[in-house]
């Protein structure tokens, strides 16, 4: 494997939900939202906005961010979790928004990991499709909406959608390495169906995320040889920000080592990860390694190590 | 078989942990009562491991093993046989 990141890009809905908006519906107060999470306000999309059109919005903004054409790119991958069930999934008409009439396109569909496993499956990939673009896409509110709302998750997520091009072409961001893993004996534990409302098991997740992630980190740091206090940013699953701190101690680096927006945008799932490597990459980076890591439903989590060439 | 010294140890770890009072029912559920919430969990497992020297492996990492004062303690019993 030789890829390398070339740059990212994100979207947003423009609506604005705040916690005093969520608490009205939830019962819960404001600050008792923000101490438990972190997250001030997120995004909503509109009705007739789809996962589709929030990818297509972020992949655009990636592709002008690295000036490369999408009649370039030699395979699109878009994850998402909160993509409508059935065929075909959201990666075709991602493909078919930016102009691609025969351009591979291909679905991961998993929720918070979903973007990890499409750079690392990209880093992979790229040296025969060329250039690689990878969208995770969420309307995470269609969730939250789809049934009566759930306090402990309605106030979590927000909409949103992060991209990233991988390429075999040398870019910014060397791929040094990465690791993937899945556990499936806990699949039960956060779980959504569009028949029922989302189900999480809180204290499961927090559990195994608290130990996974920063285990995963640890494997691919100790594969390279590189250690976690000269990583110069951590770029995470924006999940929770009592859980960023906890990585952060559990690696033992300062808090503010691990990017963090949840309080402007709330757990984006699958587009979290690559909407935080996007705002990082635009606020002039210091050089050094770069570690992306996420965990979420199934259990699926990783790490993946770069660094600035 | 109930262990004292063990016993002690558990709560005096239980007690760095949160600052609610302990229950006085051993099968109490420490997340039910309030005890403990899913981030003081993964505290509260990290603080056994260095207390009795113990790893709790990932396949262990499940919250109705902790879920009472007697289901830890039965956990750190099994974990010393």
């Amino acid at each position: 494997m030789r890829a390398f990141l070339h740059g990212f890009g994100m979207h947003v809905p423009e609506r604005v939900v705040t916690n005093a908006e969520i608490a009205v519906r939830v019962g819960r107060t404001p600050e008792w939202i923000e101490s438990a999470s972190g997250i001030r306000e997120r995004r909503w999309a509109a009705a007739e906005t789809g996962v589709a059109d929030l990818a297509i919005a972020a992949a655009q903004n990636c592709l002008a961010r690295v000036g490369v054409t999408a009649s370039s790119l030699g395979l699109i991958i878009t994850a998402s979790g909160s993509a409508r069930p059935g065929f075909p999934g959201p990666a075709a008409e991602v493909a078919a928004g930016l102009g691609l009439e025969s351009t591979p396109a291909i679905d991961v569909p998993m929720a918070s990991a979903g973007s990890l496993f499409g750079m690392t499956m990209a880093a992979h990939m790229a040296a025969q499709f060329g250039d690689v673009l990878v969208v995770g896409a969420e309307k995470m509110s269609a969730v939250i909406e789809s049934a009566a709302l759930d306090p402990n998750s309605a106030m979590l997520f927000g909409d949103g959608a992060g991209a990233v091009l991988v390429s075999a072409r040398p870019g910014p961001w060397e791929i040094l390495d990465a690791v993937l893993h899945s556990d499936g004996q806990y699949r039960d534990s956060l779980t959504f169906d569009w028949s029922a409302p989302l189900r999480m098991n809180g204290l499961a997740v927090i559990l195994q995320a608290a130990r996974k992630l920063p285990s995963s980190i640890e494997e691919v740091l100790t594969r390279q040889k590189v250690a976690a206090g000269d990583v110069t940013q951590f770029l995470l699953h924006q999940a929770n920000q009592n859980l960023l701190v906890r990585v952060a101690k559990s690696l033992g680096i300062p808090a503010e080592r691990v990017y963090s927006n949840l309080a402007r945008y709330g757990n984006t799932s699958s587009a979290s990860m690559l909407m935080a490597a996007d705002e990082w990459s635009q606020a002039n980076p210091a050089p050094g390694p770069v570690v992306f890591s996420a965990f979420g439903a199934g259990f699926h989590w990783g790490a993946l190590l770069a660094r600035r060439v | 078989m109930p262990d004292a010294t063990r016993r002690e140890r558990l709560l005096r770890v239980l007690k760095t942990v949160t600052t609610q009072p302990l229950p006085a029912d051993d099968e109490e559920s420490l997340f039910e009562s309030g005890l403990l919430d899913s981030f003081a969990l993964p505290d509260l497992v990290s603080a056994l491991e260095q207390e009795f020297s113990i790893k709790v492996p990932d396949r262990d990492l499940n919250p109705r093993k902790f879920d009472s004062i007697a289901r830890i303690d039965t956990y750190l019993q099994d974990r010393a046989s």
